[in-house]
């Protein structure tokens, strides 16, 4: 053991010795570069660049173009006069300004132990603006605009917006990098200088549900919570008034390609170059789960924090599914997954890698993983320590001969288990008949020896009507009193109900938290186009500080791997994680819904009869009528007639 | 009998009265209950403004200079003179201009003003003597021996809101007065075309209200071109770059926005409200394969061809997110390493000197060539810098153009002073006003009444309070920004036609006019008819029948009469 340890280490150094070598190489490059520069041609600017291009030494003065006449292309315009249009053409300025903008990709691939695939992209930009400072002039290059604007206009401190289909399954999968609720999950940290906080939030569910081509406008007051403690900001600052903090879930939203092509949009690259060519919506929807989302907030740029910079992540995780594609054989490659092979990274990259998780398999006992690569690099994630084959897009050697990266990872064994998950939740409906039920919250704590606390966030829509008095949590079958709860009480279709809890969860146990609800009575328009499929109830949220095995990185700032790098660590002993619950589906007492009509004829039927006869009463006249005399009597008087005498 | 008859009548009086009492009360409370709300609308001011009247007032002042008129001819010359023109659009419209001339002679410090060496320079010493008001000018009338315009020339328009007019060389002293104003009014209600309203102008500012026969070609395109009036509009200049593997783009936007296009539009401010933006698209595509032209060994873009460049960019360029104000788009395009250069080509297979052309309503592009910097030796990618003047130029010119600050040719015989450092002259602005007033106040009209019919025509919909106010100040303000431009008072009209529109833009386009509109009348009966015809078929049997009673009664008494 200790013999692998020594060689694990030697191969350490080796490779951070090579990437010395990367870095120093590619700064000569870039030097020689600035050299030709200069050699090349020197600006000669006019008077109006001139105060902006001041710095830039004169050494041998050419003029490249000549002044041109400025005119318009349509025939029809006549000379247009321009004004000082006889600046020559700057050529190639001898220093380059240092671009204030960053972008990294990366995707990570982890086979699991299910013998699925997991891969994980995340693409970052970074960015050193003030979106606060209220200069109006916005001028975006690697950011995408559209984001920029909604920032700036909504005043937005920290947006993260999740799209997911399919459920997370933790306890086969483990813990996913970045946890998302099925559906889609909006939480925005408005500015503080933000007066109509409910109003911007309104208008800003507007703009997002068009850019991403999702129904976020079914975001309103009755789906939005503002959680007290689950959802503090991620990035730097420090409000902790939780009245600038909104939170939605809409469960019951599809994803599908209409909300990945304006997702890819955001990116620089676009889908043309770099890793995102892998993205194609025809294989990244035919696969056991697949979650997309966009994560804005300041963060920053060093370990002192003197300056702050905008971080853009788009992350997209998707797991492919063991028997989809594969015909038998347990054998994966880039190009099964995705049809596609890499062949670039995205030009505007300043890194573009690959990570693929061998941490199960040093010995390449389990899989085979081809291209090899000398590349090993470790990162701790999820409280682990995991190692990982590292291919860099940026390095042309990674492609090799044939041009084309095609990663394959070939199964040897399916043998192996996995370290259960320290932590993970499940939730049911439980109860009979439709007008009471019990919501069921289970949560897992698989630590042998250690208990930590948790929070769990629940909000119910007001149409299920909470029993707080209910309201149980125990553990290993004892009571077990939550050291906080926050709940707030629904009110009929204006707002849901909000339920956290601080609850201590005992090691290796299983916590219940149970409450008893009631059914409401819907308005008849109230009711989705669908209502006997159910009404989706959000995933319960549980966030926790997990006791981590290793000691965390707690330097936010420095290099390492996005996936690993997303939420920020505070103490080495722990780590951060976010469990979601499965979503709820409840069914409520649904009318007939010709109902109305049917009931709209009965009345009018029995006020039609009443009427009726009430007015027959009214204007008849009655009057007796005589009898009709017998036949006997008849003929006597036809007789009496006959005879002359009166009648009878 | 006689109690068989009593029975009868009661009978009839009791079905009269629950008649009555259907009619007087059921009636009634069935119509208030399930009315639709509907607040009242000024109908009457609203068709007064469907015939329109537009009166313009432009305010001149013609000032002779030393030497053009004779200190008789002085003491004849009127000192105010108004002339009218009358113009009848269609049966709704009617323009009437209405040019309000005031004549003086010179001050001394006008005169000294006169004296200086160029025209130029006059233009500025004039202008600082006095500035005259939004929507007014100045005409100056200089002797025909003056040095300061050139010899062919006859008239020098300023950068502000003065002209100078060269006297012809048959007005030697010893003409009447009257021969003299004749002489010079064709010349001054020249000037005034140029530089404050047209009658083209105008009615192409009016083109949302009136139909406008298909005249010529080129005044349609140039009507189309400009943007509509607005409250405010969107700039965005957007860097297109194809091939980022092989240039990395460098342009000082801020810098060159700053320097040419913050002026222009802080001169605009009136107007409208901009806000502007930039951003960098890679890997945008144009819509259509150039053609190589071996002749030149280049590559074309044909006119024809143009139309198609913009499609797939478009995708890329998004809205804005932060308002619904029309997108001003500028592209600078800047092509790959294997299609360039590239250079646009004109109806006559002409190299397009600026390599740029514009869409209407939409923005404007150019191609911006790199080739040069491919050296065999440069490393790739190669970095850039672009020339922003050279590139600012053109967006300057075609944002011009697309706000519809028209440069019109300028009849023979004028001299025209170059724009200054704003890249507009207060002529310019004047004439823009002009005619964006008109056409607000046009497109308010058009829009308030046709509101009105609609809301006239589908009695279903709801007229909130907030609709109703909407409306009557888009009224308001309508009326006083007609009432305004026949004052002569360019800013305030601009200013109540803004409002106007914004009202009744507000009012047309509110979701809750939306809210019962499609409430078919069939599913009304559906409902209705089970409750009215049981109650009402006995009602009106019963009615029949007392109506026919009563007629024959009368036929009895007319035979027993009889």
């Amino acid at each position: 053991m200790a013999a692998h340890r020594c060689s694990y280490s030697a191969l350490l150094l080796i490779i951070c010795s090579l990437s010395m070598f990367i870095v120093a190489d590619s700064q000569e490059t870039t030097l020689t570069g600035d050299n030709h520069a200069t050699e090349l041609d020197n600006p000669q600017t006019a008077t109006e660049t001139a105060g902006q291009m001041a710095e830039q030494p004169a050494v041998e003065e050419r003029r490249l173009w000549e002044a041109t006449e400025v005119e318009e292309a349509t025939p029809d315009d006549a000379d247009t006069d321009k004004q000082d249009t006889s600046t020559p053409e700057t050529a190639v300025p001898s220093s380059v300004p240092q671009p204030k903008d960053d972008f990294q990709e990366e995707l990570v691939i982890r086979p699991l132990h299910s013998g699925d695939i997991y891969a994980s992209f995340q693409f970052r930009t970074l960015w050193e603006t003030d979106f606060m400072r209220g200069n109006k002039v916005s001028h975006y290059r690697l950011f995408p605009k559209s984001l920029g604007q909604v920032i700036s206009k909504f005043s937005v401190r920290e947006l993260h917006i999740s799209f997911t289909q399919g459920y997370w399954r933790t306890m086969q999968w483990g813990q996913p990098f970045l946890p998302s609720p099925p559906g889609a999950e909006l939480w925005v940290w408005f500015q503080d200088s933000v007066t109509d906080v409910d109003g911007t939030w309104k208008e800003l569910t507007n703009v997002l549900s068009g850019i991403f081509c999702a129904s976020l406008n079914f975001i309103d007051s009755t789906n939005t919570v503002q959680p007290s403690a689950s959802f503090k900001p991620l990035g730097i600052g420090n409000v902790t008034d939780h009245s600038f903090l909104r939170y939605a879930t809409l469960p019951r939203e599809i994803v599908c390609t209409e909300n990945l092509t304006p997702w890819k949009k955001l990116l620089p690259c676009g889908s043309k170059a770099g890793l995102a060519v892998l993205l194609k919506s025809e294989k990244l929807f035919h696969s056991s789960f697949h979650s997309q989302a966009v994560h804005i907030r300041p963060v920053c740029q060093d370990w002192q924090c003197k300056t702050t910079s905008w971080e853009l992540r788009q992350t997209l995780n998707v797991v492919f599914d063991l028997h989809t594609p594969g015909q038998g054989k347990r054998e994966w490659s880039l190009f099964k997954m995705f049809s596609r092979t890499l062949t670039e990274a995205c030009p505007l990259a300043s890194s573009s890698k690959i990570y693929i998780d061998i941490t199960d398999n040093p010995q390449g006992e389990q899989f085979e993983v081809s291209p090899a690569t000398p590349l090993l690099s470790q990162a701790m994630v999820l409280g682990d320590r995991r190692t990982f084959s590292v291919y860099d897009l940026t390095q042309q050697i990674t492609f090799g001969t044939v041009r084309s990266l095609n990663l394959l990872i070939r199964w040897k064994s399916s043998e192996g288990d996995m370290l259960r998950p320290l932590l993970h939740g499940e939730r049911y409906v439980a109860g009979y008949g439709l007008q009471t039920g019990e919501i069921h919250t289970l949560m897992y704590n698989n630590h042998p020896y250690r208990s930590f606390p948790v929070l769990l966030l629940d909000s119910v829509p007001w149409y299920l009507r909470l029993y707080i008095h209910t309201l149980t949590v125990a553990s290993k079958g004892k009571d077990n009193k939550p050291s906080y709860i926050h709940y707030q009480p629904s009110k009929d279709r204006v707002r849901p109900h909000l339920l956290e809890m601080l609850v201590q969860l005992p090691p290796n146990s299983v916590t219940e938290v149970t409450v008893q609800f009631e059914r409401a009575l819907l308005k008849w328009t109230e009711y989705t186009p669908d209502p006997n499929h159910g009404f989706y109830v959000g995933s319960s949220v549980i966030s926790s500080l997990v006791p981590s095995i290793v000691a965390m990185d707690t330097n936010s700032t420095r290099e390492q791997p996005l996936f690993s790098s997303f939420f920020p660590c505070k103490e080495e002993s722990s780590y951060f994680v976010r469990v979601y619950t499965e979503p709820l589906l409840v069914n409520l007492p649904t009318p007939d819904f010709s109902m109305p009509y049917n009931v709209i004829c009965l009345t009018c039927t029995v006020v039609a009869v009443g009427y009726g006869s009430l007015y027959n009463l009214l204007t008849r006249s009655f009057q007796i009528d005589e009898p009709s005399p017998g036949l006997a009597k008849r003929i006597a008087n036809i007789i009496r007639k006959m005879r002359g005498v009166p009648p009878l | 009998m006689a109690t068989s008859e009593v029975e009868r009548r009661r009978g009839q009086l009791a079905a009269l009265s629950i008649a009555a009492v259907v009619i007087m009360v059921g009636v009634p409370l069935w119509w208030r209950t399930t009315e639709t709300y509907r607040a009242w609308l000024p109908v009457s001011q609203i068709n007064e403004l469907a015939n329109m009247q537009l009166q313009l007032s432009a305010d001149v002042e013609v000032v002779f200079a030393r030497g053009t008129v004779t200190p008789e001819q002085q003491k004849k010359v009127p000192l105010t003179q108004t002339q009218d023109e009358e113009h009848t659009v269609d049966e709704n419209t009617a323009l009437r201009y209405r040019y309000e001339i005031r004549y003086r002679t010179a001050t001394i410090m006008e005169e000294d003003a006169l004296d200086q060496p160029t025209a130029a320079e006059a233009d500025l010493s004039l202008h600082t003597l006095s500035e005259s008001p939004c929507g007014s000018l100045v005409v100056y009338v200089i002797p025909e021996s003056s040095s300061l315009l050139p010899e062919d020339m006859d008239v020098y328009i300023g950068q502000r809101r003065t002209a100078l007019l060269r006297i012809g060389a048959q007005m030697r002293v010893g003409r009447t007065v009257e021969q003299l104003l004749a002489h010079l009014e064709p010349r001054i209600k020249q000037v005034l075309q140029v530089m404050s309203f047209s009658h083209t102008d105008i009615t192409a500012a009016l083109s949302d209200r009136v139909r406008l026969s298909p005249g010529n070609k080129e005044s349609i395109a140039d009507s189309m071109r400009a943007f509509k009036s607005s409250p405010g509009y969107e700039i965005t200049f957007s860097l297109l770059n194809p091939d980022p593997k092989s240039h990395r783009l460098h342009w000082d936007i801020e810098g060159a926005v700053q320097t040419y296009i913050q002026p222009l539009l802080t001169k605009l401010a009136p107007v409208a409200n901009f806000s502007l933006d930039s951003q960098t698209l890679y890997y945008a595509m144009l819509g259509v394969n150039p053609r190589f032209d071996s002749s030149s060994s280049a590559y074309t873009l044909n006119s024809d061809s143009l139309a198609h460049v913009i499609n797939p960019v478009e995708a890329r360029l998004g809205s804005n997110a932060a308002s619904s104000n029309p997108v001003l788009n500028f592209l600078l395009y800047v092509p790959d390493a294997h299609h360039s250069p590239l250079y646009i080509h004109d109806n006559k297979k002409q190299e397009v000197p600026s390599n740029a052309f514009h869409s209407p309503r939409w923005g404007g592009i150019m191609v911006y060539n790199v080739n040069g910097f491919y050296r065999p030796e440069a490393v790739l990618p190669v970095d850039i810098n672009i020339n922003m003047a050279k590139v600012m130029g053109v967006f300057l010119a075609q944002l011009r153009l697309l706000l519809g600050v028209q440069s019109s040719t300028a009849p023979p015989g004028f001299l025209m002073a170059p724009c200054g450092s704003t890249g507009l002259a207060d002529w310019e602005l004047d004439r823009l006003m002009w005619s964006r007033s008109v056409e607000n106040v046009a497109t308010a009209t058009t829009t308030i009444t046709s509101l009105a019919q609609l809301l006239d025509q589908i009695g279903n919909i709801v007229i909130n309070d907030n609709i109703a106010e909407q409306v009557s100040s888009a009224v308001t303000s309508l009326q006083l920004a007609v009432a305004e431009l026949e004052a002569g008072n360019l800013g305030f009209a601009l200013q109540y036609s803004k409002e106007a529109i914004m009202a009744s833009e507000r009012a047309f386009f509110d979701p809750s006019l939306l809210h019962l509109l499609y409430f078919p009348d069939d599913q009304k009966f559906a409902i209705y008819i089970p409750l009215f015809l049981p109650m009402c078929v006995p009602i009106l049997l019963s009615l029949l029948k007392i109506v026919s009673e009563a007629r024959q009664k009368r036929r009895e008494k007319q035979a027993k009469k009889d």
